[in-house]
């Protein structure tokens, strides 16, 4: 049983998509979701603990031998990230029992499960596979089924902004199609390991220099890096609730990874940063994304609409600690992709609590919140500290890293932005909570309460965690050095 | 000459280019759809054109032939194939929800609804 | 036993959240909490005094860098006063709420509580990256106290309060932590500095700007402007500010990280502090002056605060021991003074609901305990014997001629002048103008809490003069010298 438990990953929660549209009564497909999970979570703990020295699994899909067969290969790094994953969904899952139940209606209701399954399985698929071309499946069945996730939301803008995300998604993961199938030209390998023994002899050819690129863009524009970000607030801001805080946390992440396993493992990093001028190119980038990304956020009038922008900030961080190019840096990556999990996780929870009370997400319906829904609006500040940056939460931690990293590398411009779009995440934190906490609740309206404990819960869970992991960093920090080390030592 | 030898990846450049001109300028979704569906198509064709070996013939087993065609980007595209119907199908679905709850089709027109409200 | 100082105050703030319905409950337990703490602070100081150097990790945090609590001369100092002057803020605080019948008074102590577990943190903070993590708690447990009132005037009073707070926390403070750890590689505190020796000019003298602008709290200009803008929250709130918790925390900090981090021989050798010399000089001056234009009282008095930072920002950056051991004289005798001088304010408030200096006519003759206390108070911020400021101010003068810079000399001449233009006016006012609407007084002496806190605080202020070798002998602890 254990050994196939890289397999079973996969199938659980694929399994569990159909059997929520044949079991379509009731609770069941909730139940059934619920269970997918929670098993997929146990089996991700189970393989992380299992590779936590730097050992590998290495699994043969219907037992055809790599390279030529398709190969699910895990080490310190993916386990995190399925970890990552199935925790998120663990927790988001519970919330969704009620959130759902009033965002999407009950003939809808086996759909939404299913779909959220299938994404599961995308997400997890493209955490553990070791083949270049089943990273491309895994991509799209993950993809098309957040696209008609997030159509299911109740705005009708939700069906454009999925559309919009179909076409963009579409053409993303094409480009790292074309990607793949020019290196699989050139080494006639689709297997990750295969391939980077394979290419470094050739790593002066155009061909492989276009493959780059094209696997490079197609992948950020999964991550939304600016200026690659346009599909992501409205994708965000117009899918139900559970969708969006389940997105928020992980597809831009998973997509993250893949930018590092392409990065460091495949193409290894002699070629990303010596031949191609990734630093600078992700440095650059990164930058003006933070920066801007963060000034719209500023002036956003829908809080959803802001906390994407946010993300794509937040991203932004993420890329930039990558094109350090040193430890440090890349741990400061790793580590936030957990830490802006938990928090992304949290907020958008939180505002799940508010749809669910208030039934608007506007920036007016927050007014009077922070006597009304004192539970609810305390977990928004305290993850709206976590995106500052304040210590004790888990985003000083991330924040920490990224500019020791710089400052490591004399970057000390690099630095101040970092530390000058921490205030700018202040101010757009502080104008949600001073609505709250300054201004009288309207008078007529619906009634606002703190939700039941069950939304509250996860809620708070994930709050939490934002300040365990900012007190207590030797799970987050050292799986992430971990991580780092194996990474940059050459795999 | 070997502009002709490369016949098969020019054909790819040219479908790509208006696939995704198709993509980007046209304001219709069904159009972008199928802009999107050509540009798909473009990838197919350079996967398969890269499979081709001098001499080969189809990549099924038979009497007397010794050289075949490499079947695994046949295998890879058949996957991509699949793919794109399900990513046309969801696309199309989605044409059908947008016309019914905006009544236009236009991605013009919806941008304006969706300033508006 | 030290965990026990972040322990108690937090408890008793949980304690208290609960105690909404039985307000005299509620109050017993902030004046409970408050004495233990003080109890608490005494027997730690026993131990500290006697030699002790006790620890106590929390948190494992960064590899090398853990939150963690560690007490020393100079954070036993400012833990005292800070537990001890709670005590007396609380029993003002409740006289001063009831009497004003403000709302949310149980939010009003429930935060007073974290806070002071916030000042705590940051007394015993046992190394750089704690104090900053305990210093940010502080800004932001501090928040809901100033935004108390919850009206327009108060959010933007909060929004200037935290914005410069945070900004030069997270923009400059942050920045220098993170500078010492790559370049000492460690954030601890050792006595005489983390940093090599030989670390050149250029390299100190901006890391030291990075602390001095960064540590917003001390209020150097031109990032003072947090202090008159809080002066919206309630009183016993600027009298926390100004004399326990938010004020002190910066100079405390200043001088924690002028002694500990980068040691006074390393600041000496390269005259890396005496540019600051300058920026705390003007502070001193520019702020004394704009104090004198203030008719507001409280305003006046936050300029004033301003003012006597930079006293001990500008005796820190002597870089000699009388300058450290007169900046922590100053902290207690500052304190002392100012908290006088705010709670006689809010007095004021309370029993006549007058707020600016030029309705004080007279008012001496109705308010005689109120006004004397002021008096004395003023006196003690001049600097004048036989008040708590003379002592500090004399050894802050040793350091400035220790250090051979006559310039401060003349500055802080010029600023004793100064503060007592600004304050004995305010008792010539009260005592020896006539009231402006003749006839029988329209209100009565300040409620009794009040005076009680205020003569206390009065009595602490001669207790200072009266025992100033014992407050000596506990300076030069820090320092280990003569």
């Amino acid at each position: 049983m254990i050994s196939q438990l890289p397999a079973l990953q996969v199938v659980i929660p694929l399994i569990g998509a159909p059997l929520c549209i044949i079991l379509r009564r009731g609770a069941l497909p909730w139940l059934v979701a619920l269970l997918a999970s929670w098993v997929a979570l146990a089996m991700a703990a189970t393989l992380l603990s299992q590779v936590g020295d730097g050992e590998v699994i290495s699994y043969a899909v219907g037992g055809w031998l790599a390279p030529l067969g398709i190969e699910y290969r895990i080490d310190v790094l993916n386990a995190y990230m399925m970890l990552l994953v199935a925790g998120t969904s663990s927790i988001v899952l519970p919330f969704a029992y009620k959130s759902v139940a009033k965002e999407i209606p009950e003939e809808k209701h086996y759909l939404f499960y299913s779909g959220f399954l299938l994404m599961l399985t995308g997400l997890l698929g493209m955490a553990i596979t070791g083949d270049a071309f089943n990273v491309f499946v895994f991509i799209e069945i993950s993809s098309l089924s957040s696209y008609a996730m997030i159509a299911m939301g109740r705005d009708r803008r939700a069906l454009s902004a999925a559309f919009t995300y179909l076409v963009m998604g579409t053409v993303g993961a094409t480009f790292f199609l074309i990607g793949v199938g020019l290196i699989y030209a050139v080494t006639g390998t689709l297997n990750m390991a295969d391939l980077a023994d394979r290419l470094p002899p050739i790593y002066e050819s155009r061909t492989v220099l276009a493959a780059f690129a094209f696997i490079s863009v197609g992948i950020l524009l999964k991550l939304a890096l600016f200026p690659l970000h346009l599909w992501l607030p409205n994708a965000y801001t117009y899918a139900p609730s559970v969708v969006t805080a389940f997105l928020a946390a992980t597809a831009t992440k998973v997509a993250l990874y893949l930018l590092l396993r392409f990065g460091y493992t495949v193409f290894g990093a002699d070629f990303v940063f010596d031949i191609v001028p990734s630093s600078q190119v992700l440095l650059a980038l990164a930058l003006v994304g933070v920066v801007v990304a963060s000034t719209v956020a500023i002036f956003q009038n829908d809080v959803k609409r802001l906390l994407a922008y946010s993300s794509v900030a937040q991203v932004g961080y993420i890329v930039l600690g990558i094109s350090y190019a040193n430890v440090t840096g890349l741990t400061a990556s790793i580590v936030h992709i957990f830490n802006h999990a938990a928090t992304k996780g949290a907020l958008f929870l939180a505002m799940g609590c508010i749809a669910y009370a208030a039934g608007a997400c506007r920036l007016e319906s927050f007014a009077g919140l922070g006597k009304r829904m004192p539970m609810t609006m305390a977990a928004f500040v305290i993850g709206g500290l976590s995106l500052i940056g304040v210590p004790l939460t888990a985003g000083f931690v991330s924040k920490w890293y990224l500019v020791l990293g710089a400052l490591e590398k004399g970057w000390w411009p690099v630095a101040v932005v970092i530390l000058a779009t921490s205030l700018l995440a202040a101010v757009y934190v502080w104008r949600v909570v001073e609505v709250a906490y300054f201004r009288d609740p309207p008078a007529e309206g619906p009634v606002l309460s703190d939700p039941p404990f069950a939304l509250l819960a996860p809620t708070w869970i994930l709050t939490g965690a934002c300040v365990y992991f900012g007190i207590e960093t030797s799970l987050s920090v050292g799986f992430a050095e971990q991580a780092a080390l194996f990474l940059m030592g050459g795999s | 000459m070997e502009v002709l030898g490369h016949f098969n990846y020019w054909i790819v450049v040219v479908l790509m280019m208006i696939g995704f001109y198709a993509l980007i300028a046209r304001g219709n979704l069904i159009k972008k759809i199928v802009g999107l569906n050509i540009f798909q198509a473009s990838v197919f064709l350079l996967f398969i054109s890269f499979g081709k070996v001098t001499g080969g013939s189809a990549p099924i087993i038979a009497e007397g032939i010794e050289v075949y065609s490499n079947p695994l980007p046949h295998v890879l595209i058949l996957t991509a194939i699949v793919v794109g119907v399900a990513t046309t199908a969801l696309g199309l679905a989605l044409v059908v929800r947008i016309n019914e709850r905006y009544g236009t089709i236009e991605e013009t027109e919806i941008a304006q609804m969706d300033g508006e409200s | 036993m030290l965990i026990l100082t972040l322990i108690i105050p937090l408890a008793g703030a949980v304690v208290i959240s609960m105690l909404d319905r039985t307000p005299n409950l509620r109050e017993t337990a902030t004046l409970l909490t408050a004495a233990l703490l003080f109890a608490l602070n005494i027997a730690l100081a026993i131990d500290v005094f006697d030699g002790a150097r006790p620890t106590f990790e929390i948190a494992g945090f960064i590899p090398g860098a853990p939150i963690m609590l560690g007490a020393e001369p100079l954070g036993v100092i400012f833990g005292l006063i800070a537990s001890g002057l709670w005590i007396v803020t609380s029993v003002y605080s409740i006289g001063y709420m009831r009497g004003k019948n403000e709302a949310n008074q149980t939010r009003f102590f429930t935060f007073f509580a974290i806070a002071l577990a916030s000042t705590m943190g940051v007394a015993y903070g046992g190394n750089l990256i704690s104090l900053f993590i305990f210093y940010e708690a502080l800004s932001l447990s501090t928040y809901p106290l100033v935004t108390h009132h919850n009206n327009e005037a108060a959010r933007q009073g909060g929004r200037t309060y935290l914005g410069v707070l945070l900004g030069t926390s997270i923009g400059f403070f942050l920045f220098g932590v993170l500078w010492v750890w790559l370049e000492a590689g460690t954030v601890a505190f050792v006595p005489g500095g983390v940093l090599p020796d030989g670390t050149d000019w250029a390299l100190v003298a901006p890391m030291l700007a990075l602390f001095i602008f960064g540590i917003g709290k001390v209020g150097v200009m031109p990032f003072h402007r947090w202090l008159p803008a809080a002066m919206v929250a309630p009183t016993p709130v600027s009298a926390l500010l100004h004399a326990v918790a938010v004020v002190k925390a910066g100079v405390f900090s200043v001088l924690k990280v002028t002694y500990y981090t980068f040691g006074i021989d390393l600041l000496s050798a390269t005259g890396s502090s005496d540019f600051f010399l300058w920026v705390a000089a003007a502070t001193i001056v520019i702020a004394s002056i704009i104090a004198l234009r203030q008719d507001n009282l409280k305003r006046r008095l936050a300029y004033s605060t301003v003012s006597q930072l930079s006293y001990i920002v500008l005796a820190a950056m002597l870089a000699n021991s009388a300058g450290i051991v007169g900046g922590a004289l100053h902290i207690a005798s500052h304190a002392f003074g100012k908290i006088t001088l705010f709670f006689c304010a809010g007095a004021i408030y309370v029993a006549a609901n007058k707020t600016t200096v030029s309705q004080l006519r007279g008012i001496g003759r109705a308010m005689p305990w109120t006004m004397t206390f002021f008096a004395i108070g003023a006196i003690s911020i001049i600097g004048l014997p036989p008040t708590a400021g003379f002592v500090s101010k004399w050894y802050i003068l040793q350091g400035v001629i220790d250090a051979g810079q006559p310039a401060m000399a003349g500055v802080l001449i010029v600023s004793t002048l100064l503060s007592a233009a600004y304050l004995m006016p305010i008792v010539y006012t009260a005592f020896f103008q006539a009231p402006e609407a003749s006839g029988a007084p329209t209100h009565g002496e300040a409620p009794p809490t009040i005076l009680i806190a205020l003569g206390v605080s009065v009595a602490l202020t001669f207790a200072m003069f009266v025992f100033s070798e014992s407050a000596l002998k506990a300076a030069f602890q820090i320092t280990g010298g003569i």
